[in-house]
């Protein structure tokens, strides 16, 4: 409890120390593999740490799920594949990014609805308000605003 | 023995510390009201200082109840419980107190907000009072943020400087719907529309920090059941959070109608681009708590546990700003009322061909690679580039001879001097967070002395490793002789420190500023055989993540100096009347 609360002070630095992730015995041979596991790595969770990814965590279970995620590309496994083998494990909550499915469709749709809606709503609203006013030239000047008008201006023109 | 500055920032270290902060900082707003207030119609400050006043009362009955801080521990550790070696850093000096002042202080919009509701009547003076306030708010905010980013980046050890942390998320959701604010009050300043939007979105943004209080005070964030199992603290806040963000909005339903609709404008005009910038801004806070509560609720209610990090963000959020950014060198140089578009096009031709270039060069030089970077990079060099130009032609710099652009420059308003900053700055922290994120170069291996690590043109030599005593510390150094070209540049010393009293360690990154660009060098764990882990980093440009925030809190600053706001809202006549007669 204390060490959650403090942590907002911290912003995160509490509930995540010092870090080493990949350890230096971990890298693949091959770079075009270790880069596919680094780019994997940041997708997934550590489960056991507050919202880090395996690849930047310390924890032996990070470590762990690096080395598993490994295994499987040396076996040959595609992205999609490591990933499905660790949800299938793992469950959903180790995936960063959650995947477009129905439960998550809110999620995700949220942002572009939100900006498709929003901006006809406005757009349509700011064109019908504009439409009915501003366009309109205001009333002529009456006779009486006329001759204020000319006594203002004559008056202006004098240095004073 | 912990140093003194640790003994006093330990204050705020904690829970109930922190509250007496956010409450201290709380009154201090409201005593700033009350005493500069003077040009305020008297009933406005009467209502704005009880509505503080309700705000502050809630908050320290929670206090009394809930997290009294005052209370004594039965048997006193006799070194103290000192303070985490995390935050024995100076950050925690001036990141959770500028933090505070940037979150509380947006209650003060809020309360004007409610005061206006109260009193039914609500003008353009009513958003040149409030402007100063959320200005000042704002300020803090930013600066609090990306002070609280640079410190993570070099305490936590591996360079990363934005985890889309909820903690993070919560502080980065009030600063999106007050920038948000601080724009659609100009037009409310200015031109006497979106009063109603105003209004609400004064209210949703210090919601919005009550919301984050509650996400980080409650301890929901961590865990669901942890909230679950002592709820004291979150239920107060919870109710603290409904009263007032419930009743605000009850009095927003029942008075918004009342308020009148100010002037009109065409889609494409100044106050067209400012509720686009709306729009975006408030759209990419609503993805933002949308990411942040979505795994509660779905754990709540579904029994589903989900994680929503980085990646979700990079996906939805990136997109949001990059629209933003690609319409802001638009909007100053819009008119007020009718724009026009093309000639505003026409206008930023210049800044355009800039930004274009740069793509170009870039894309040169990286030869090929991701196409997203150069072309976030040519964004970030035409927003600036519209910044420039927005000062160029108001000064008429080109157009007319350099002394009498130079009167004009003096003659104009800071506070579009500040608009330029501010923005100019954004596109400053946009080229350092594509240059850090595409070209970060890491080398990862064990070393042993005279191992020399080479990394992106740098030769890092392991000189020794070396035991030191600290104040309250025992701390492992590493010296790294840093050289380039074969010359000898300087010695870097990375260490890590273990805190006795604790029995916890921290790691102590050095760093190497080059310009804008960084050399990071931190240490992991030593081998038997005298060896050590050792991470390094080359950040390029990454200082200007920092840079853009704090250009535009200095932007703030100037808009904050604006003769407009200096001098004042006008009056009430009666006021003027007694002091005249002595001519």
């Amino acid at each position: 409890m204390r060490r959650m609360m403090a942590a907002f002070v911290a912003l995160l630095l509490l509930a995540l120390p010092a870090a080493h992730a990949v350890q230096p015995d971990e890298i693949m041979s091959d770079p075009a593999k270790e880069s596919r596991a680094r780019e994997l790595s940041r997708e997934l969770r550590c489960m056991v740490c507050q919202n880090q990814s395996i690849d930047d965590s310390d924890a032996p279970l990070a470590r762990d799920l690096r080395l598993l995620v490994r295994e499987r590309i040396a076996a040959g496994d595609s992205n999609s594949q490591v990933l499905d083998f660790l949800v299938a494990r793992y469950g959903d909550f180790v995936l960063l990014k959650p995947r477009f499915e129905r439960q998550n469709l809110l999620l995700w749709m949220l942002g572009p609805v939100l900006l498709l809606g929003g901006g006809l709503a406005l757009w349509l609203q700011i064109r019908r308000r504009s439409g009915s006013g501003a366009d309109v030239p205001p009333p002529p000047l009456t006779a009486d605003e006329k001759t204020r008008l000319a006594a203002l201006m004559s008056d202006d023109s004098k240095p004073s | 023995m912990k140093p003194l500055l640790y003994k006093i920032t330990g204050v705020w270290g904690n829970h109930e510390g922190s509250m007496l902060l956010w409450v201290a900082i709380l009154a201090l707003f409201g005593g700033l009201v009350a005493a500069f207030g003077n040009n305020l119609p008297l009933s406005l400050r009467a209502h704005v200082l009880a509505v503080q006043a309700w705000v502050a009362g809630a908050f320290y009955l929670f206090i009394l109840v809930t997290s009294n801080p005052f209370l004594r521990i039965a048997s006193p550790p006799i070194e103290g419980r000192d303070l985490n070696p995390v935050l024995q850093d100076i950050g925690l000096a001036v990141h959770p107190p500028m933090l505070y002042l940037g979150y509380v202080g947006f209650s003060i919009s809020f309360s004007f907000a409610i005061a206006a509701l109260m009193e039914g009547r609500i003008d353009a003076a009513w958003a040149r009072w409030v402007r100063p306030w959320t200005l000042v708010a704002w300020i803090f905010l930013t600066l609090g943020i990306a002070m609280g980013s640079y410190w993570a980046y070099y305490e936590l050890g591996w360079g990363g400087w934005w985890f889309w942390d909820p903690v993070e998320n919560a502080s980065l959701m009030p600063w999106l719907a007050g920038t948000a604010l601080l724009h659609s009050a100009v037009v409310m300043e200015k031109r006497n529309a979106l009063k109603v939007w105003t209004i609400l979105l004064s209210i949703l943004t210090f919601s919005l920090s009550l919301l984050g209080t509650f996400l980080v005070r409650s301890g929901v964030i961590t865990s669901v059941h942890a909230f679950a199992t002592d709820p004291t603290r979150g239920v107060f806040i919870l109710l603290i959070l409904c009263l007032f963000i419930g009743g605000s909005l009850a009095l927003f339903a029942g008075r918004a109608t009342s308020l009148k609709q100010g002037g009109l404008f065409a889609p494409i005009s100044r106050e067209g681009a400012l509720v686009l910038n709306n729009l975006l801004l408030t759209v990419a806070c609503a993805v933002v708590l949308f990411g942040t509560l979505y795994p509660l609720a779905m754990e709540m209610l579904a029994d589903f546990k989900m994680s929503v990090g980085a990646p979700f963000y990079n996906l939805t959020f990136a997109p949001l700003f990059a629209l933003l950014l690609l319409a802001v060198p638009f909007g100053p140089m819009l008119a007020w009322k009718r724009g026009d578009l093309l000639g505003v096009t026409q206008r930023l031709l210049a800044a355009g061909v800039a930004g274009l270039v740069v793509v170009a060069i870039v894309w040169a030089w990286v030869r090929g690679g991701s196409a997203l970077a150069p072309l976030a990079i040519g964004l970030g060099v035409f927003v600036i580039a519209g910044a420039v130009t927005d000062i160029v032609e108001r000064t008429g710099l080109v157009r007319l001879p350099f002394a009498s652009a130079l009167h004009r420059a003096r003659g104009l308003p800071r506070s579009a001097w500040g608009t330029a900053f501010a923005h100019a700055g954004l596109g400053v922290a946009l080229i350092g967070i594509v240059c850090e994120t595409t070209w970060n170069s890491e080398h990862i291996a064990t070393m042993k002395q005279n191992d020399v690590a080479h990394v992106a043109g740098y030769d890092l030599k392991l000189d020794g490793l070396f035991q030191r005593q600290g104040p309250n510390y025992r701390e492992m150094i590493a010296e790294f002789n840093v050289s380039r070209d074969g010359k000898s540049l300087t010695v870097m010393t990375p260490s890590k420190r273990s805190f006795t009293t604790r029995g916890s360690s921290t790691t102590e990154a050095a760093l190497l500023t080059r310009g804008a660009s960084q050399l990071y060098v931190s240490l992991g764990d030593a081998t038997a055989e005298g060896a050590i882990a050792v991470r390094i980093y080359h950040k390029p440009l990454v200082l200007l993540i920092w840079w853009g925030p704090v250009l535009m809190a200095f932007g703030g600053v100037l808009s904050l100096s604006d003769r407009r706001l200096r001098v004042g809202a006008p009056k009430p006549a009666r006021a003027k009347q007694r002091l005249q007669p002595a001519e």
